[in-house]
């Protein structure tokens, strides 16, 4: 119990702590709310003295411009339809080889784990020319799976499922199969329900990786028809009289509905990434 | 043992296994092999070890290599002390809202990195910048965030610090909550301040996550590639060139593929030993 007569100067550390935190994260939210405005502004506005610090009525106009500079409703869909894609995908591989390596005893199990996790040491960097050759080889520049197919064994995601498995009860498994359940029912009826918290951090993780991803999908996205949006607003960006009322606008359409889902979503985002990170 | 059990995981892994043998196996193989060549026209002549040497000749390199040390050297320490006060701040049992607060902390990670690049271009702009105008605002000079070489420097590193601190804060945040409260009542009772139980309770209460922080900053670090190329471009005066913005140059721009994978396996080289240290932790933790 707290002492009574320390009471007034704890309670004088936490009202002083609470705002001092309160003002550090004002300040980290500050390029949100100015994000916000801007994209409601025209480019002049947006460089004028002084800057804006309020909403204004240049969004339709922006987004109006966008979508005569960089076709951006297409580009969009492009994201939205590669990030889906891209979820479902790499969800499926990830959880069916975290569940192999977190729930199965086999030979080669060690050696064919720690080769997948060599993919969180080597750099993508190293990858990435003989990747475009591949693809450029395949006829593959400019679609879809040239950006999902290398990203979907990612190890990050095959590692936070073993570790978000490795939870599960063996005895649930043995009863499952007692009860005469295949291996693959076994997996789909009484592995999957219970993972459900981690799936959908997973799902949101995935989804997030792949909205934001911007140096693959630069390479072997050329076309103007076939950008996501970060490569479409990193070419918006240096052209000679550079919109940015409209690229502003973009970001927000880039940034703000993302921030919304993780905010509804985060429950399971945060505590699922910290089993896989932070467990003994 | 039934025959389905014991094919299952192999069945299982396989997707995964074959996904990673074509699309990360087989180019880091070949990354190689491409580094001992010189292509010229889409036709490559086997040059031996000549683009490694090239590498140690290039004074371009060796820019690109001290500038990511500096950011490595400056950066992570400061944002890793910052993330350390943020957590200890968060754990505290004086705090209101610790959800919200958590939460708002952590927003900046979900960013991609082209959209708070855009955000931080603009405003860091030294003629019409929102910052600059609040400095001048209090009498302040303008600050050339962006043109001048030590500023453009200073701007990717504050760049970073607002993505990366909140998201290490939150790793931090789970170990210490696992810290026992009794520990704090023991040093407490043997009249140890504030200052004496963070030293003696919490920082060792820290250590590994800790020791993962460090490891995925120096690894992150090492490669970063999106901010200085958004921000700056690698400029002014090359002063924001990375390694990685080096390597994406010669490969993209020059389509030098021998020398861009020399680069890439000077970079996994410097990554080696300290990925050893980083899957060692990673590793250990089932």
């Amino acid at each position: 119990m707290t002492p009574a007569a320390g009471a007034p100067a704890r309670r004088l550390r936490g009202l002083t702590l609470s705002w001092g935190l309160a003002l550090a994260l004002a300040a980290v939210l500050v390029p949100f709310y100015w994000l916000a405005v801007a994209a409601t502004r025209s480019s002049a506005e947006i460089f004028g003295s002084p800057p804006p610090l309020t909403p204004g009525g240049h969004l339709t106009a922006n987004l109006r411009n966008l979508q005569e500079h960089a076709h951006f409703g297409r580009v969009v869909l492009n994201s939205l339809a590669i990030a889906a894609v891209y979820t479902l995908g790499a969800g499926t591989v990830c959880t069916l080889a975290g569940y192999a390596f977190a729930k199965y005893r086999f030979t080669g199990r060690n050696t064919l784990f720690g080769l997948l996790m060599l993919g969180l040491v080597v750099p993508a960097q190293v990858t990435l020319v003989p990747l475009f050759q591949l693809m450029a080889d395949l006829r593959w520049l400019n679609t879809y799976q040239a950006v999902v197919l290398p990203n979907l064994a990612l190890p990050f995601g095959i590692f936070l499922m073993r570790q978000s498995m490795g939870a599960l009860p063996d005895e649930l498994l043995d009863s499952g199969r007692v009860d005469g359940c295949g291996e693959l029912r076994l997996f789909l009826k009484v592995v999957l329900p219970p993972m459900r918290p981690a799936l959908a951090a997973l799902g949101i993780f995935l989804f997030l990786f792949q909205w934001n991803d911007f140096v693959w999908p630069l390479i072997v996205l050329r076309d103007s028809d076939s950008l996501t949006i970060p490569v479409a607003l990193a070419s918006l960006k240096g052209v000679t009289d550079t919109d940015y009322g409209a690229i502003l606008a973009g970001t927000a359409i880039a940034a703000l509905p993302v921030a919304a889902v993780f905010l509804t979503l985060q429950r399971h985002f945060v505590s699922g990434l910290l089993a896989g990170a932070v467990k003994e | 043992m039934r025959a389905g059990r014991r094919l299952a995981p192999y069945a299982f892994a396989l997707p995964a296994l074959a996904l990673f043998a074509a699309f990360k196996l087989y180019p880091i193989l070949r990354s190689f092999v491409l580094s001992l060549h010189r292509s010229v026209d889409g036709a490559d002549t086997f040059v031996g070890a000549d683009n490694y040497v090239r590498l140690l000749h290039d004074p371009l390199f060796w820019t690109a290599l001290k500038n990511t040390g500096v950011v490595l050297v400056i950066q992570v320490p400061v944002m890793l002390a910052l993330a350390t006060g943020l957590a200890v701040a968060l754990n505290s049992r004086l705090l209101r809202a610790r959800a919200v607060f958590r939460l708002g902390f952590f927003l900046p990670m979900v960013t991609g990195l082209v959209a708070y690049g855009v955000v931080f271009a603009v405003l860091l702009n030294e003629k019409y910048g929102l910052v600059n105008w609040l400095l001048q605002g209090i009498g302040s000079d303008a600050v050339p965030w962006l043109t001048d070489p030590l500023w453009a420097k200073i701007s990717l590193a504050l760049a970073l610090t607002w993505h990366y601190t909140g998201y290490n804060a939150v790793i931090l945040l789970a170990r210490l909550q696992s810290v026992p409260a009794e520990l704090y009542d023991a040093a407490a009772v043997d009249g140890a301040g504030p200052w004496r139980a963070f030293r003696h309770v919490t920082l060792p209460g820290l250590r590994p996550a800790l020791l993962l922080t460090v490891v995925l900053s120096t690894i992150g670090t090492l490669q970063i590639f999106d901010e200085p190329w958004i921000l700056t471009r690698g400029g002014p005066d090359n002063a924001t060139l990375t390694i990685g913005v080096y390597l994406y140059q010669n490969a993209f721009s020059y389509f030098d593929f021998g020398y861009a994978s020399a680069i890439a396996y000077a970079l996994a080289v410097l990554i080696g030993l300290l990925g050893l240290v980083q899957f060692k932790v990673l590793g250990d933790t089932s």
